[in-house]
């Protein structure tokens, strides 16, 4: 009975936990929590194509997180014209340089035979491109940073809709995964564990240190949303009839029209923010839902059955003749394209970008517990995880200040232990999680929503 | 003053890059065997190994500071020194019941791989949570004694010489520390019983167990060697910069790239890696500017930094390495695998 309703008893559990966070605390927050559970679910989903499906271990989620966010600025910020105009030439150029070098060097490596030529020619080809790197990018970065610093100082985007910044954030992702993927797949699994760590920490390193192309620690904020702005909800007249209609048994029972005055625009700060929230959850549960569809497209289809025979028995499989690295490459590009369509609708929920709050805890394992708790191999599992986790992590420090505060009640009010117990109670969420993970890899090793087999009949 | 220019040049090269890429990299190399170690004897790639040092040392500081409470110090060398058998001894057991507690499950139940890789990610948020309840996540130095071997200003009075090299103390104490510690490691693997038990283990499990060896014991040995061994790196690294749980877990690209690029799974391959991405990382991002200055004539100095990459850049410079190396000799350069 339970293992047939499982799916269902999760998220009715879910369900319930955010009507008491709703009720308890207050209904902006839990649609605030809300929209951020279906990001961290979209992320989940992502790394799942890779664990689950493949079994490959991606520890650069924060990387490929951060390079969506990254596409969101440059899609949807206005272009700076000025800054294009003076030094736009120099940056095209450094980039031209960049991708003949590649060229070259991939050409290099296929074509040429001998190991010690092919070793000269690229080291010769690597020097000469720094060489002409040196003469044209760093002026001209120089240049780009002395625009207006206060305010910009770089050099903008196309103005697009933010919304088109998802679908492009998703090829700049499945661009960086086949580039890590080409190297490091094939080679033993760990090494691609710590070649993913590796390449999120150079993604943050430049998107905090090459200011002109977002400013690095000094931030892009005011993107343009993809919905209505709460200041221009509170003005409009359809929103306050709106509320007004919603409201109206409240706004009756108060007698004085000043008193009816002020609760009805108490009521409309109210609920412009819930309406904007409302707004983000029904774009991003529009996009889960393509995504999960997609997802369960191919898990059942006979790419989804050759993957998890990869998975489960490597050596078979390639003896019947599938290219295990090739097929490796591609769920690696594509989990990391997910990814990406994540990062960038989390830019987009924020509405700024903050290369500084890129940490690897939040934004790399934190996705590994959402995948293992939720069952790796099973979308809606990962869903639950998404969600499941992202409320833990969110209501870990209340409940543990909360705990805190219920074992140190003996103590004074002014008891150094307890003021430090209380001051490094945030801390608590970190083993809360460890917690949460080693505890369901022990009892619960397929998660609380297993994979299904599917036999033929 | 000028006949003195290739001298003064090599005096900047040693003060700015040779001697802090030595304890730089004698730090690295004994976090590197720690996770070369673990690999080899347990199978698994130890996220939580850059977490596990900052435990080390968080114990390390506490006893650090009862010591001082006392006023027990070590005159011109740091008190650290004194707590660090102390610590070295905690951080072990803390290892073993680690082990006890998680790890041993899955090795019974003859787990995969990666399984221990995604439980050592659980293991590294627990000691995460663990070090920043107790010491919190801010930035701590607990270096006191002598900071000085040379100073820059002695040196320059001494030999007249414009350029001032100056070696702290903590430098001197990790290259010394480091290479003892790895000499009684490399003794201890190749010399006695346990240790050759040990690497017939990392061998061959199945044999190692019919020759009679326990390996119940080899695991044991193990940790503890392991939670030295990050008690020990730990220290130095924080008594030479300073102690920041954060700063720790980004260690362990680094590290890892350290033990893969000599070749995971052999200590040898481990100390070699360290010091080579301690000394590719300090020279790349050294600006070489004064040095050429000396060097050159004066109508050929160089305008710029003369900086290959800038110092925000470190991580890449390790993992460049570990790219280059891994499409070159996958296997590392000392072929890994066994100890």
């Amino acid at each position: 009975m339970i293992q047939r309703y499982r799916t269902h008893l999760a998220f009715s559990f879910m369900a319930l936990l955010l009507i008491i966070v709703g009720i308890g605390q207050s209904w902006s927050v839990s649609i605030g929590i809300f929209n951020l559970c279906i990001i961290s679910a979209i992320m989940a989903m992502g790394v799942n194509l890779q664990w689950g499906y493949a079994g490959l271990f991606n520890a650069g989620v924060m990387g490929f997180t951060a390079l969506g966010g990254l596409v969101a600025v440059l899609i949807s910020h206005q272009p700076i014209y000025e800054a294009w105009s003076v030094g736009g030439t120099g940056i095209l150029i450094s980039l031209l340089i960049v991708i003949v070098a590649s060229f070259f060097i991939f050409y290099v490596s296929k074509n040429i035979k001998s190991v010690f030529k092919k070793r000269f020619f690229i080291v010769f080809v690597i020097l000469l491109a720094v060489i002409g790197l040196g003469n044209f990018y760093g002026p001209s970065i120089d240049l780009i940073e002395d625009v207006n610093p206060a305010k910009t100082g770089f050099l903008g985007g196309l103005g697009m809709p933010i919304v088109f910044s998802w679908i492009a954030a998703a090829f700049a992702a499945a661009l960086l995964a086949w580039i890590i993927g080409k190297v490091t797949l094939g080679l033993r699994s760990d090494y691609l564990a710590i070649a993913t760590l590796g390449i999120s920490e150079i993604v943050i390193a430049i998107l905090k240190h090459e200011d002109w192309l977002s400013r690095g620690v000094k931030n892009v904020t005011g993107l343009p949303r993809p919905v209505p702005y709460e200041i221009r909800l509170q003005d409009s007249e359809w929103f306050i009839n709106i509320i007004e209609w919603l409201n109206s048994s409240k706004l009756s029972a108060i007698e004085t029209v000043s008193g009816k005055q002020d609760l009805l625009n108490k009521l409309v700060i109210e609920g412009s923010s819930i309406y904007v929230k409302l707004c983000y959850a029904g774009l991003f549960i529009s996009v889960l839902v393509i995504l999960f569809f997609l997802s369960q497209l191919a898990l059942n289809s006979p790419w989804g059955r050759m993957l998890r025979a990869i998975r489960d028995n490597e050596v078979a499989a390639s003896a019947m003749g599938k290219n295990i690295v090739g097929q490796h490459l591609q769920v690696f590009i594509l989990g990391s394209a997910i990814i990406g369509i994540a990062g960038a609708m989390l830019t987009t929920l924020d509405g700024q970008f903050t290369p500084g709050t890129y940490q690897p805890l939040r934004f790399t394992f934190i996705i590994w517990v959402m995948v293992i708790v939720g069952g790796s191999g099973n979308n809606l599992g990962s869903i639950f995880g998404g969600f499941f986790i992202w409320f833990m992590w969110i209501e870990a420090e209340p409940i543990s200040i909360a705990f805190i505060g219920l074992v140190t009640s003996g103590l004074d009010y002014g008891d150094p232990i307890r003021m430090h117990l209380i001051a490094s109670a945030p801390h608590m969420r970190l083993f809360i999680m460890g917690a949460i993970l080693l505890i369901t890899l022990r009892f619960m090793p397929r998660g609380v929503i297993p994979e299904k087999v599917v036999r033929p009949r | 003053m000028e006949n003195y220019d290739l001298l003064n040049a090599i005096i900047l090269l040693a003060n700015f890059v040779i001697v802090p890429a030595l304890s730089y990299g004698s730090q690295l190399a004994l976090a590197a065997l720690g996770i070369t170690l673990v690999y080899a004897v347990l199978r698994f790639s130890n996220f939580a190994h850059g977490d596990l040092m900052a435990f080390g040392t968080m114990i390390a500081i506490l006893i650090t500071w009862l010591f001082q409470s006392w006023g027990l110090t070590a005159g011109v060398l740091p008190t650290a020194l004194i707590a660090l058998p102390f610590a070295m001894a905690l951080t072990a057991g803390f290892c073993l019941l680690t082990d006890r507690i998680v790890y041993k499950f899955y090795r019974e139940q003859k787990s995969q791989p990666v399984v221990f890789m995604i439980v050592s990610v659980g293991v590294m948020f627990i000691m995460n949570a663990i070090v920043r309840f107790i010491i919190g996540p801010k930035d701590r130095t607990f270096f006191d004694g002598e900071k000085f071997i040379i100073k820059a200003v002695e040196f320059k009075s001494y030999t007249g010489l414009p350029e001032g090299l100056s070696i702290k103390s903590t430098q001197v104490l990790t290259i010394v520390i480091a290479l003892i510690t790895m000499m009684m490691l490399f003794y201890f693997l190749q010399k006695t019983k346990m240790g050759k038990s040990m690497r017939a283990y990392s061998n061959n499990e199945d044999l190692a167990l019919l020759s009679g060896i326990n390996p119940d014991r080899v695991v044991m040995i193990t940790w503890i060697i392991v939670g030295m061994l990050a008690t020990i790196a730990g220290v130095l690294y924080g008594l030479d910069k300073s102690f920041k749980p954060f700063t720790y877990f980004q260690l362990l690209l680094p590290m890892f790239a350290a033990a893969i690029v000599g070749g995971i799974g052999n200590p040898l391959g481990a100390v070699a890696g360290g010091y080579i991405i301690a000394f590719s990382e300090v020279m790349l991002t050294y600006a070489y500017k004064k040095f050429f200055m000396y060097l050159l004539p004066t109508n050929l100095e160089p305008d710029g930094l003369m900086q290959f990459l800038s110092t925000d850049y470190k991580f890449a410079i390790s993992f460049i390495i570990l790219v280059i190396v891994l499409i070159i000799r996958p296997t590392g350069i000392f072929r890994g695998k066994t100890l």
